[in-house]
């Protein structure tokens, strides 16, 4: 049963492209476990495969190489337990915040039921968005838009929660305070997060573990836990020890890039 | 004429606020700047054609087109109408239906856009006037064959831009639908057709006028009623001011479907329209 214990893991994982180019090693033996309820951030440079990994968690891309599973089992299709959030929130422009929160229940059985509705309510309440039920994307803050891009995702209550650099298209502050409400919703209601993005002192603000990724084709290269207890506030980073940490993972990522 | 002189004779302005130059106050009056052009156009067109001598048959003047009018009952103007109308919009919805289906098997498929999309370039390629005859000795002589060439003459617009629309969609929002394993039939009516509808309206805006080309010019080759078969007809019997009156009321069917269309967006799919529009 000690299997069981991780809700992702990743066994020699392998993802090659055809491209009209040529075929495209994307991700090579990658080997990643991650524990129930953990929040794992995953560093690495631009086409890397980060996104790639997201996919073959989804389901929605089978590998070419190695094993996915979640929760033990085999990754075939697409899992319930499994939300999503992407960079940019992409949300249906002519529907309002309900019903862009709606928008699984809808998708999945063609029509919502006073349950779903309820169901939106609440999490709307959760993300900060009361009030705001009734307005169209077009009227909403970037930081807004992504509130309703992650409730969306909360909507059927998933085990796991995927993010693809979820605040980088966001300004400097919005994306801070972002970050702190994600752990407060991660605290009050436990998940396991993997949380794709490219700045080191989001990542280890956030996670528990960093993972940092090598060049195409990616492979994991280091991980580590992140040396910072909870719970963290704007000033958990200014310890030296922290700031060795980010110093290190910068070095990592530089030195990758140049490669 | 000191059109810059205008805005002196203004109460004095309050500080700071910042005064409109009295082009930018015409530029935003909705209707003034085309109104008056138009206008313009009228002017000039009149009083050229009398100063000139123009004879009618080449150019009568706004006032002589309009007596054009009084010579045929506006009850027969009306069954002029409603048979263009009918056919332009048979032909319409018909371009629509047919459309739709193609654009949703292009979008979706790469094998049916590689194997389709030469084809209708082709059909649209073949001048629609020269088969019209074809087609008319083909179907015969009612609505059919009329509906048939104002569907063909407008169809393709509405593909491309059906096609474009249904392409358009975030792939997020596609990996969002596979991950939450929807039919391929929500897919497209939850998340693509909504997607496609500003692309959509363009491509209905030039199909409407297309349609109305498409009936004239199967008015043109056969038919007994229907403003083409009327310009025609007026034009072969020397009657030159009626045949204008009859271009100008197909001038204005053309714009009341093309506004039509407009505002069928702006009532129903105002999320649809550019931000500054709305
Ligand atoms: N469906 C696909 N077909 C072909 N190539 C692909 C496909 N998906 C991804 N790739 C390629 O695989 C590589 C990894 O892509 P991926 O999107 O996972 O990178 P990433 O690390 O998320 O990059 P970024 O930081 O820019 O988001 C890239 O070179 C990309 O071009
Ligand atoms: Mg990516």
């Amino acid at each position: 049963m000690a299997l069981a214990q991780n809700a992702i893991r990743f066994e020699g994982v392998g993802q090659t492209f055809l491209t009209d180019t040529g075929p495209l090693a994307a991700l090579s033996e990658v080997d990643l476990a991650i524990g129930q309820h953990e929040f794992v951030a995953v560093l690495g440079p631009s086409g890397c495969g980060k996104s790639t990994l997201l996919r073959l968690t989804s389901g929605l891309l089978a590998p070419t190489a190695g094993k996915v599973s979640v929760f033990g089992v085999p990754v075939t299709q697409p899992r319930d337990d499994v939300g999503i959030v992407f960079q940019q929130a992409t949300l249906l422009p002519w529907a309002n915040v309900t019903d862009n929160v709606l928008f699984p229940a809808r998708h999945m059985r063609g029509t919502v039921g006073p349950q779903d509705r309820a169901r939106a309510a609440e999490i709307i309440e959760t993300v900060g968005l009361e009030g705001s039920e009734n307005r169209l994307p077009g009227e909403l803050s970037g930081g807004m838009q992504q509130r309703v891009g992650i409730a969306r995702a909360l909507f059927l209550n998933p085990d796991i929660l995927l993010m693809d650099e979820p605040f980088s298209a966001l300004d400097a502050l919005t994306r801070d305070a972002m970050g702190f409400e994600l752990l407060n919703l991660w605290q009050a209601s436990p998940k396991t997060v993997l949380f794709i993005t490219h700045s080191i002192p989001e990542a280890v603000l956030l996670a528990d573990r960093v993972v940092v990724m090598s060049a195409r084709p990616g492979r994991v290269l280091e991980d580590h836990k992140v040396p910072l207890g909870r719970p963290r506030d704007e000033d958990s980073l200014r310890s030296p020890q922290m700031q060795d940490f980010m110093a290190h993972l910068r070095q990592l990522l530089i030195r990758k890039e140049a490669a | 004429m000191s059109a810059d002189a205008q805005p002196a004779t203004k109460p004095a302005p309050a500080p700071n606020a910042p005064t409109l130059s009295f082009t930018e106050r015409l530029i935003r009056t909705p209707g003034a700047l085309p109104g008056l052009t138009f206008l313009a156009v009228l002017l000039i067109w009149e009083f050229g054609t009398r100063v000139f001598h123009v004879p009618t048959y080449v150019l009568p003047a706004p006032s002589r087109i309009a007596t054009g009018f009084d010579a045929v009952d506006p009850s027969r103007w009306l069954q002029h109408v409603w048979a263009t109308l009918r056919v332009a919009l048979l032909g319409f919805g018909v371009a629509i239906l047919i459309s739709l289906p193609i654009a949703i098997g292009l979008a979706k498929s790469r094998f049916l856009s590689r194997a389709l999309y030469p084809l209708l370039v082709v059909i649209q390629s073949v001048p629609v006037v020269a088969v019209a005859p074809i087609i008319i000795v083909v179907l015969g002589t009612d609505d059919a064959p009329r509906v048939v060439i104002t569907f063909m003459i407008s169809f393709f617009p509405l593909v491309v831009s059906m096609t474009t629309g249904l392409m358009a969609t975030p792939p997020e929002l596609i990996e969002l639908s596979r991950s939450l394993r929807a039919p391929q039939s929500r897919e497209i009516s939850q998340i693509r057709l909504p997607y496609a509808t500003p692309y959509i309206f363009s491509g209905l805006k030039i199909s409407i006028t297309l349609s109305v080309i498409g009936a004239v010019v199967a008015e043109f080759v056969a038919a007994e009623k229907g403003l083409g078969y009327f310009i025609q007809f007026s034009t072969s019997m020397f009657k030159l001011p009626q045949a204008w009156a009859g271009l100008v009321l197909l001038v204005a069917l053309s714009l009341a479907l093309f506004q039509s269309v407009g505002l069928i967006q702006r009532l129903f799919f105002p999320w649809s329209l550019p931000k500054e529009r709305r």
